[in-house]
């Protein structure tokens, strides 16, 4: 009886397949290399560009006159490859894999390191660096090695303000950053079926937080209703009873609000403990919180009152912005005193848009809080949305329960 | 594949960021990678890694998918990295760009001499010979031919 991983990769734990990889995609970063490595292969052929995608979302709109020559050659080559090639301000490319792309079944792989996050839609979904992209483009495979599993199983459902955010956390500082470093995390239980697709991204989207190639769910009803949304019709997987290198029992139910403090996402501890601690800025976005029922969440909390610090939230695609012009989210968010950015990664890998000064302090949805990361000298702590929203409305680190 | 250079020690879990920084991305320059490799780690880090083999604690290279984080090590002159253990993309980033890692939990002693030979799969440092845990023979294949972009070159 296999895991999931096994499963999709037609073979056994341990064992190095090739494979076709159904979907491909790189970014505005990690593209500018895959092409420089592409070219140096000596070669002027893709092995099928309709697999392959390019997503500008790391410094969008281009923040000096290099950044902009650099993605000037990378767009002009993605569109004349016939490659899917999405401008700045489409989204995050995590994202828009998830926005009725990637289905169950399929290979996928980022030249990006949470390219585990569409794993949530029962793909095999990984990150690879530039160089090995560039040989995809030219082969339209890659060789893997068929992980081992972790068995996270879950239990029950979430209670007062904790969210799906804490969980993640919560399963990152229980494996530690190396902790399923060469596995695949399996989210599998009774607990699943109350997630929705959006919680599952975010519980994928953390999984190479622990070190894992992949982070899967099997698709299920919520899946199949999920991909309909975008005119997909698919099947659910079944799991069968499986051996698990490590396994991991989470009640979803006893979930409390968690922070990470810098510079680790494994070293966790419950907000209340750090309750107080002043804030110079709060982010809302990435690709792990970015999404419009994070937007939603937040702008419940701030609706009708205003931001005690800087505020910078920003929407993970052009489809989640424009869903909450629709809706009116966004206007509550901007009257409460926020600012919204471009849709993309933001100031995450702080190259623009928010980073931080010396000695600054902020909490961010993101996923990495690693020293520097933000701007040399600034501190990083990673939170859920409600924490971040409570937090915004003190200017201090605060408890999202009774707000 | 053999080697030898001398030991620069680096803790456990550095990760890429710590490598090279984001702020020194947006570039096609590897000699600004390599001057600034490790800079938030250890700024005098950089200099001393000519000819070095860089002995790292567990879990070495983790975070973003970033390859210019090997690059810039390698660039900088280092020959390979030895580590109880490395995040899997920057182990499959090193041997694409043709830079050996090494599986092996060593003592780092600063400056010792360190020596290496991955066909026979030990390291030696202190008179002590080490057995390594070997390549799989796809990865020994992208390493000899001198890196994934080497190898696919060839097999054209």
């Amino acid at each position: 009886m296999s895991t999931l991983s096994e499963r999709i990769l037609g073979a056994p734990a341990g064992e190095y397949v090739d494979r076709k990889v159904d979907r491909a995609y790189a970014h505005d970063g990690t593209g500018v290399l895959t092409l420089e490595a592409w070219k140096r292969m000596g070669s002027i052929r893709l092995a099928d560009a309709s697999s392959l995608y390019i997503q500008f979302d790391h410094i969008v709109p281009a923040n000096n006159g290099t950044t902009a020559t650099l993605q000037h050659e990378l767009r002009d080559f993605a569109r004349s490859s016939f490659m899917h090639f999405s401008d700045i301000g489409n989204g995050i490319c995590h994202q828009l894999m998830s926005e009725g792309v990637v289905l169950p079944g399929e290979i996928v792989i980022g030249a990006d390191s949470h390219s585990v996050t569409p794993g949530a839609f029962g793909a095999f979904a990984t990150g690879v660096g530039a160089t090995d992209m560039a040989a995809i483009w030219l082969t339209g495979e890659t060789w893997l090695r068929v992980p081992e599993s972790v068995g996270v199983h879950l239990s029950g459902k979430f209670t007062g303000a904790a969210e799906a955010k804490d969980l993640a956390l919560a399963y990152v500082g229980r494996l530690g950053t190396d902790g399923a470093t060469y596995q695949a995390l399996e989210f599998v239980g009774d607990g699943v079926r109350n997630l929705t697709m959006d919680e599952r991204l975010v519980l994928s989207n953390l999984s190479v937080e622990a070190g894992a190639k992949a982070g899967l769910f099997y698709a299920d009803d919520v899946t199949v209703q999920f991909l309909r949304n975008y005119g997909h019709e698919v099947r659910p997987q079944e799991p069968e009873p499986c051996s698990y290198a490590q396994e991991l029992d989470i009640d979803i139910g006893d979930i409390v609000p968690l922070v990470a403090v810098p510079h680790r996402v494994d070293t966790v501890k419950p907000v209340q403990e750090l309750a107080g601690l002043p804030l110079d800025q709060v982010f809302i976005g990435t690709c792990t919180n970015g999404r419009y029922p994070d937007l939603a969440r937040f702008a419940r909390y701030v609706k009708g009152k205003k931001v005690a610090v800087r505020t910078i939230v920003i929407p993970a695609s052009a489809e989640v912005l424009s869903e909450t012009i629709r809706t009116g989210v966004l206007e509550d968010i901007v009257k409460s005193g926020c600012t919204i950015g471009t849709p993309g990664c933001g100031p995450c890998i702080g190259y623009h848009m928010g980073v931080l000064g010396e000695g600054e302090v902020c909490l961010s949805t993101a996923n990495r809080n690693f020293k520097n990361r933000m701007g040399v000298g600034g501190e990083i702590y990673l939170s859920s949305v409600a924490t971040a929203a409570a937090s915004a409305l003190e200017g201090e680190i605060t408890e999202p329960e009774g707000f | 594949m053999k080697g030898s250079g001398r030991a620069v020690c680096v803790p456990a879990d550095v990760d890429t960021d710590l490598v090279i920084a984001g702020r020194y991305l947006r570039t096609k320059d590897r000699s600004l990678w390599a001057a600034h490799v490790f800079e938030d780690l250890d700024p005098t880090l950089a200099p001393r890694l000519k000819g070095a083999v860089v002995i790292a604690g567990k879990n070495f290279g983790c975070g973003s998918s970033r390859e210019q984080a090997p690059i810039a090590i390698r660039e900088a002159g280092a020959v390979a990295i030895i580590a109880p253990s490395f995040a899997r993309i920057f182990f499959r980033n090193a041997i694409n760009i043709g830079l050996p890692l090494i599986e092996c939990e060593l003592v780092c002693t600063e400056g010792s001499v360190v020596a290496f030979d991955l066909a026979e799969g030990w390291v030696e440092t202190g008179g002590t010979r080490h057995k390594v845990r070997p390549l799989s023979p796809r990865m020994q294949e992208i390493l000899a031919a001198g890196g994934l972009v080497e190898f696919w070159r060839n097999h054209q």
